[in-house]
């Protein structure tokens, strides 16, 4: 049984972290709308660019002439992972969603023979990872510094990733984040981002038909790396949206379970004070009667 | 024959500018071209310039630099890597740009080495245009 001034300081202590999650909530809810604001503006952008890449891709893609970027190396032997999570913790289940889907899908590779890299962004996934694939660690992008995620972090990361292609480091490579839904619903989503894929299921953009100035080959390889950036910087931009909504919701929870503690705590405390008060009354009567 | 026609220009982070303009003259990468409406249909990548836009509002200037522009019929769209509106360019913005086209001229491939100075001398150019 503790005693009246352990359950005292315990009580004291659970409303101080109840403050500090529900202030956290509060800043998670701000920082959300901006994200989701910034994710809001980059979508024209990022819908042009695909449906402008659809159609030329449909078009070049066949001939022999098509870019690598959009063609591949002919192999799938070497596989690049890009896991994109989080700098910080306190996100509920963020980190760890993207981390088992990045997981699942090396250890497939793995296991069919296939040579994996990966490249982590964020702080949180490479901790995660660490202990199963460290061999693996090709590269890390830091962005702790990072305030605002900008189309420029987006860029370098691209740059990178062609660089590396370049060079015939890797033959596929696969981004993972976490695409936004709602604040209680974060996706975990790979996609495909060397080779380029699209999505031409509606061919719209493949409907007109177009006059290409220089070709449309020079265009497509000029394109392409743009593209990329451009997936990146919708993920960075869906992962930044999606962990502020994790964190939101999580330290929504954290605030109603200290509540509930509260609750439980103030009630044992109460009847043990009840308790030792009984207790002297019985002790002084019991006195008196002995008299 | 309408004469306004569609038109948007958005950067990756924000929409710049979406009007109903009557003229857009756009720096494509063989040559500048004027877009009116009723263009054919055409696809151009962008060199670094200034944009154009002639709209009821009057005139505004734009720096552009990569990305590409879709003219039809009844719109133009341009996507460029970077846009900003000509007052806002500084000239620290400029020489970052220029620094960093610089640097990758000269480790680009033999190949790709006359593409990566041409892009330096086009941003070179921009400066100039824009008076800093």
């Amino acid at each position: 049984m503790p005693s009246l001034k352990d359950l005292k300081n315990r009580i004291e202590s659970v409303k101080s972290t109840r403050k500090i999650t529900k202030a956290m909530q509060m800043v998670a809810a701000a920082k959300l709308r901006r994200a989701q604001e910034a994710a809001e503006s980059a979508r024209p952008y990022a819908e042009r660019m695909n449906a402008v890449m659809s159609g030329l891709a449909a078009s070049v893609g066949g001939s022999d002439s098509a870019p690598r970027l959009l063609a591949g190396t002919g192999s799938d032997q070497t596989h690049l992972l890009v896991v994109m999570t989080a700098e910080r913790g306190l996100c509920g289940a963020f980190n760890s969603s993207i981390v088992r889907l990045a997981r699942a899908k090396a250890t497939e590779l793995l296991r069919a023979g296939k040579t994996v890299k990966i490249m982590t962004v964020g702080k949180k996934g490479r901790e995660q990872l660490k202990r199963d694939f460290a061999k693996h660690f090709v590269a890390h992008v830091d962005l702790s510094d990072v305030k605002r995620v900008g189309y420029d972090n987006a860029q370098g990361i691209a740059r990178d990733l062609i660089h590396r292609f370049d060079q015939g480091e890797y033959d596929v490579a696969t981004i993972f984040f976490n695409r936004f839904q709602s604040v209680i619903a974060q996706v975990p989503t790979e996609q495909q981002l060397i080779p380029a894929k699209f999505d031409d299921g509606e061919g719209e953009a493949a409907s007109t038909l177009y006059d290409y100035e220089p070709s449309e080959e020079e265009i497509l390889a000029d394109l392409l790396p743009r593209g990329a950036a451009t997936q990146i910087f919708t993920a960075l931009l869906e992962n930044g949206a999606s962990e502020q909504g994790a964190r939101m919701s999580a330290m929504d929870n954290a605030t109603r379970n200290a509540g509930e503690m509260i609750d439980r705590l103030t009630i044992q405390y109460n009847r043990s004070r009840q308790a030792a008060i009984t207790k002297e009354l019985i002790e002084i009567i019991s006195g008196a009667e002995a008299l | 024959m309408a004469d306004t026609m569609q038109f948007d220009l958005v950067s990756p982070e924000r929409r710049l500018a979406s009007v109903q303009a009557r003229e857009v003259r756009i720096p494509g990468a063989d040559g500048d071209l004027t877009a009116m409406p009723d263009h054919s249909p055409l696809i151009t990548t962008l060199r670094p310039g200034i944009l154009t836009v002639v709209s009821a509002e009057g005139t505004n200037d734009y720096a552009v630099t990569g990305g590409f522009a879709e003219i039809s019929a009844s719109g133009a769209s341009v996507l460029a890597e970077r846009a900003m509106p000509k007052g806002e360019v500084s000239a620290a913005d400029m020489d970052a740009l220029i620094a960093d086209a610089t640097a990758e001229a000269a480790e680009a491939p033999a190949e790709a080495k006359d593409a990566a100075a041409k892009l330096v001398a086009d941003l070179q150019a921009l400066k100039s245009a824009l008076g800093l």
